[in-house]
Formats: C-alpha cells, structure tokens, sequence
C-alpha cells in the first residue's frame, strides 16, 4: 500500500478536479457518484491484496477523526 | 399440464413379523439425495434399505436448476440422459434493472462436453427417475414408503433403528446409518448437534404457473432477472422455464411480510398478471418461504453419516442445496463400500467429513454472497448495488459484480489427504471430452481409472481400470496436456504422472483409499 505521496506536481490539480466532479450535484448525487468511483478505482487496481488492504486502512479512525 | 403425484406402493416389511437380519446400510430419506445414495452404493455392490416417511416425490417444483457436475454423477447413476432429454436447456440470460434492459448473454456452451452448464427440471421428475431407476436394481436396493425412522441408537460397530408404519413398529439394525432427511433432519436433532450460519429476513415468494404461450420474445427458453422491477416495487424478481410449460416465478417479498398472507391466489394472481400481462396461466404450486445457510461440524458421527440438507443448507440462489448434496452421495459413495468390504480403513470416512465439510462451506459462502447483494441491509450497500447495476449497462467490469446466485460448480480437492501431488488438475473433477464414440464422463467415472494417452502403456496395478485413448482429440489433448491421470470413482482427479510408473501409481492409489497417509 502506497501511504506517501504518489501524485507528485498534479496533488492540487487531482485533487481540484475531484471536487470539481461533484459541482452542481445534490447530496445524494455525490453520493452515487462516489460509489461509482470506488467501484471503478478498485476496478482500476484490480488487486485483492492491495484492495482489501486499502480498505482496512480506511476503515482505521484517523487521530483527527 | 399438472403433474400426476402417483403414490408409490406400500407393503408391510418383514420386520414387522420377525427381526430382519442385520443391512450394511440403512438410508433415511427418499428425497433426491438418499435415493441417489442408495443408487450409488448398488452401483459399487451394496445393498442398502432405504425408509421414507411419505409415499409420494416432492410436491412442488423446488430445486429445479442441476448442474453440468451433478448431471454427470446422475450419467454414472444411470439417468443423466434421461434428465438432460426431459429437462430445459436454456441458452439466453437477461438483467433488468426497472424496465431497462441491463444486458443479457448467451450461455454458449464450450464445445466438447456431454452435458450443458445446466438444466431446468422439477424435483418432482428428478425424484420420479431416480426412484425408477432405484427399481431396476431390486436385490441391492430396498425401497420402503410410509416407513418413519422415529428414534435411532448407535451401539459402536452398529445402529438400530426404530420405525412406525400404518401396520405398527418395527426395529432394524444396520452397520451404517445415513441420514438423507432433509433440513429439518430429525437425526440431528435427536442428536442435539448444533447446526449454525446464517438466517435471512426477506421472504421470498416462489410460483409455478402454466402456460401454452411463452412470456418470452423469442420461442427459445430464456433466463429473466430483474433487480427493482416495475411490476414489484423496489425487489428482485426471476422468471426461468421448466419442462411442460412450466415457469418458475421467485419474487423477493422483503422482511415484513405475513407469509399466509402472501401465498393466497388473491394476492398471488395481480402479481403474476404484472409480469406476464394477458396471457392466460394456470396457478401449478406456490410458496413463500425464509432460508437461513447452515451446517453441521462434522458430517460423520461414528457409525451415522449425514449427507445433504440434514447436513447443510443454503440459500437458493446458485442452486446449491440439491446440487451439492448429490456431491456428497459421489463423495460417500465408493468409500463407504471401500469400507464395508474391508478394501480400505474406517478412517476413510473422515475424507468424506473433510472434503464435504469443505464442500459445503465454499457453498455456504457463495450463496450468502448472493443473498448479500440481493437483500441489501442498510442504504449504503442499496446505494452500491445501485451504482454497481446502473454501471452495468456501460461499464463490463461491473457486470461481473451483480451477484444473482453463482451457479453451483464442483469444489477443487487440491491439497486434501487423498490427493497425491500438486499437479494444477489434481483435486478438480474431471472435465469431459470426447472420446470414440463416446464421452470422457461415461467410462472414467465408478472405479479408479487410470488414463494414458497416445504412446504411454498402461501398467497392470490391481483395482485400477485402464483408459488408454491412443488418439486423442483436440478436446481431450487441450484439456489434459501431457502425462497421465489416477481418477477416483467419483471422478475427481488424484494423482497425475508425468510416466505411467507403477510403484508411484500404486502408492497413488493407496493414498487415495487412506490406506496410507
Ligand atoms: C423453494 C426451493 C427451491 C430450491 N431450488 C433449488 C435448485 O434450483 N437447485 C438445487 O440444487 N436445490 C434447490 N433447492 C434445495 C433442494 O430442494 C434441497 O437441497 C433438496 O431437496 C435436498 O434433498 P434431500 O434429499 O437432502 O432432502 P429432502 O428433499 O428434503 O428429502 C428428505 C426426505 O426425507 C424424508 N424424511 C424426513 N424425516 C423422515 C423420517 N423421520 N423418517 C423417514 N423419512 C423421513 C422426507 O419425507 C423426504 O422425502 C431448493 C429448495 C427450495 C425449498
């Protein structure tokens, strides 16, 4: 699993397109669009390993949380 | 038209005027499973008694989808033909998600293989054959309807059984016992042995309806599947054809239903008249019925042994439950009869608690997947399965995730006790092929075949059958590649060989009999 930087220069760029995906959609829009990305993201990985790993990760509260 | 439940004959047995002598083994249940049990051991030279406590097959469609793998143990048994000419062979699936088509596919089958992926075919039929065929064989197998096992006592190296029929009781006694009756299996609960998984809250309702005209656009049978119909709101619903123009209707009623309620025509008919619109039907059978996915922990408990849905059960969806029951009776088959005639160790029968135990459990996992995405239990996961359907028309790779049951397929065996070797084809089934003028299911299934190819000779090694195919076809050559392969009677592959050497073929066998560790 990947936990330091792998967007290099695009970080801010990535980052602004994501919200810019979810402009104009109501709540439940965003929500729907959100699980379409994680569906096809963990398509694009296609590694159950890294998938679940992944998800475990998430799934652990952050200090902040 | 409506199935004609004839029932079959009682006479009064002979135990009821003076003690049978001891049977090597008595089975408990007519159903599916035991009455291709008692076949099965026939056919390896065992007699057994088979006690029901009915006289007539299931009443009602139930399990009505067998698989490739269960059709090829019924070839062995003697009715696979039989089934595959009488059953519906459909090719078409289609998904829908409201009214929108999300894609359908052809279930093309693979070239080369006796029989197709699976059939449509009534419990009912499945029974009747089965019972017809058990009638063929009338020295090795002892049919006896209205016989109720009502209490059983295992002494160590035998059991007695306790029985009532409509003339009185009577008690038998039996070298080994298999219970084959059914979910609500009497045995285990006598034996207090706990049976844990899973209970689902949705209902479901199940219909069978006749009619001359299909519903479908086309004249060949297809499968329909719709998640969110129109017709049934927020639900899944299927639509698949059974012989006679017979359909099977499943509609998923959701958690709070009062199941009498649902099953009554009144609510039934407007249901079935939302789906198939004006075409005239007639009302065959209906049920509303929960499902829970359990098993026992151990199938084999000394001198009783559970096969089928009085040792596990599942959900419907992948058709499990018939299928990998009759898995259990090919399992247990030839190493019961190895045992009683003293050609391999008791302890044989634990290969059979190992393996199915193992069976049953990949079973388990996979129909509680389907039933997972087909009941989704809080917003998230309806809000996923949404995107993942919504995805689906597009995107292919989401098509792969709709789960509406995963058809029942063989377990892999690789790495249990039995098998010898690490050959990638070792502990699968067997795949079929043609051979001349016949196929690789009918003469590598019942006895330990060894199969040799081309320039190999086959050395002569007691209790092993010789397969030699001197030209194989481009099927079998693709299938199999290079070397040779032991095949267990129940068709599972054992022991492959690189050169058909003796001493390792025989030790391959002894492994695979248990006589060795
Ligand atoms: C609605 C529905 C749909 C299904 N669809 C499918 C499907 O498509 N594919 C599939 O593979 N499976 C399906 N199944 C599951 C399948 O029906 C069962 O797995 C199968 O019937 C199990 O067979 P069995 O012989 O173990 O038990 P059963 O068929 O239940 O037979 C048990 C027999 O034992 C007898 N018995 C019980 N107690 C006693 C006693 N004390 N003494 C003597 N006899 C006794 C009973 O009368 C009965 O005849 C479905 C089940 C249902 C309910």
């Amino acid at each position: 699993m990947i936990l330091e930087d792998n967007l290099g220069p695009e970080g801010d760029s990535i980052y602004t397109a994501l919200m810019q995906a979810h402009e104009g959609l109501t709540e439940a829009q965003s929500h729907a669009l959100n699980a379409r990305l994680v569906l096809m993201l963990i398509n694009e990985v296609g590694d159950a390993d890294r998938i679940k790993a992944v998800l475990q990760e998430a799934r652990t509260p952050t200090p902040g949380a | 038209m409506a199935y004609d439940y004839a029932p079959f004959p009682y006479t009064a047995p002979p135990g009821l005027t003076a003690p049978e002598q001891r049977h090597p083994v008595v089975i408990v249940g007519a159903g599916p499973i035991g009455l291709a049990m008692a076949i099965d051991l026939a056919q390896h030279g065992v007699a057994s008694v088979v006690l029901d406590d009915n006289n007539v097959v299931s009443v009602g469609s139930r399990a009505i989808c067998w698989a490739k793998r269960t059709l090829e143990i019924f070839d062995r048994l003697g009715v696979g033909t039989r089934m595959l000419d009488k059953g519906v062979t459909w090719k078409v699936g289609r998904l829908f998600h409201g009214d929108k088509p999300v894609y359908s596919f052809d279930l093309l089958p693979e070239e080369g293989h006796k029989y197709p992926a699976f059939i449509n075919l009534q419990q009912y039929y499945v029974e009747q054959y089965l019972v017809e065929r058990a009638q063929e064989l009338p020295d090795l197998i002892d049919l006896r309807f209205l016989n109720k096992v009502t209490g059983h006592a295992d002494k160590g190296d035998h059991v007695v059984i306790d029985i009532e029929t409509p003339d009185g009781p009577y008690q038998l006694e039996a070298d080994y016992y298999i219970a084959a009756e059914g979910a609500a299996s009497p045995t285990r609960k006598r034996m207090d042995l706990p049976f844990e998984g899973q209970t689902f809250e949705e209902h479901f309702l199940i219909v069978d309806v006749e009619m001359e005209k299909s519903p479908f656009e086309t004249d060949s049978p297809e499968r329909w599947f719709w998640f969110a119909p129109p017709f049934h709101h927020g639900q899944s619903a299927l639509l698949h054809k059974q012989p006679d123009n017979i359909y099977r209707i499943d509609l998923q009623l959701g958690p709070e239903t009062d199941p009498k309620a649902e099953a009554t025509e009144e609510k039934v008919i407007p249901r079935i008249k939302a789906i198939v619109g004006d075409t005239p039907f007639r009302l065959d059978w209906m049920s509303v019925y929960k499902f829970r996915c359990a098993k026992l922990e151990n199938f084999v408990h000394n001198h009783v042994l559970f096969v089928g849905d009085s040792a596990h059960v599942v959900s419907p969806f992948g058709a499990r439950g018939g299928n990998g029951g009759i898995q259990d009776v090919d399992n247990l088959g030839w190493k019961l009869a190895a045992v009683l005639s003293g050609d391999a160790p008791a302890a044989l029968l634990d290969s059979y608690n190992t393996e199915r135990t193992h069976g049953s459990a990949e079973n388990i996992l996979n129909s509680s997947r389907a039933t997972n995405f087909m009941t989704p239990k809080s917003p998230i996961e309806a809000l996923f399965r949404n995107e993942v359907l919504n995805l689906a028309a597009t995107h292919p790779f989401a098509r792969k995730l709709i789960n509406s049951g995963r058809l029942s397929q063989p377990c892999s065996l690789q790495g249990m006790q039995l098998q010898s070797g690490n050959h990638p084809l070792v502990g699968q089934s067997l795949i079929d092929a043609p051979l001349d003028g016949g196929w690789l299911v009918e003469q590598a299934q019942g006895a330990f075949t060894l199969l040799t190819f081309g320039e190999q000779t086959a050395p002569k090694v007691d209790g092993i059958r010789a397969l030699h195919v001197a030209t194989p076809g481009p099927d079998l050559a693709r299938r199999y590649g290079s070397g040779c392969y032991l095949i267990r009677p129940d068709g599972h592959i054992c022991a492959h060989f690189d050169r058909p050497e003796p001493e390792a073929i025989a030790a391959a066998l002894a492994r695979a009999k248990g006589q060795t560790q």
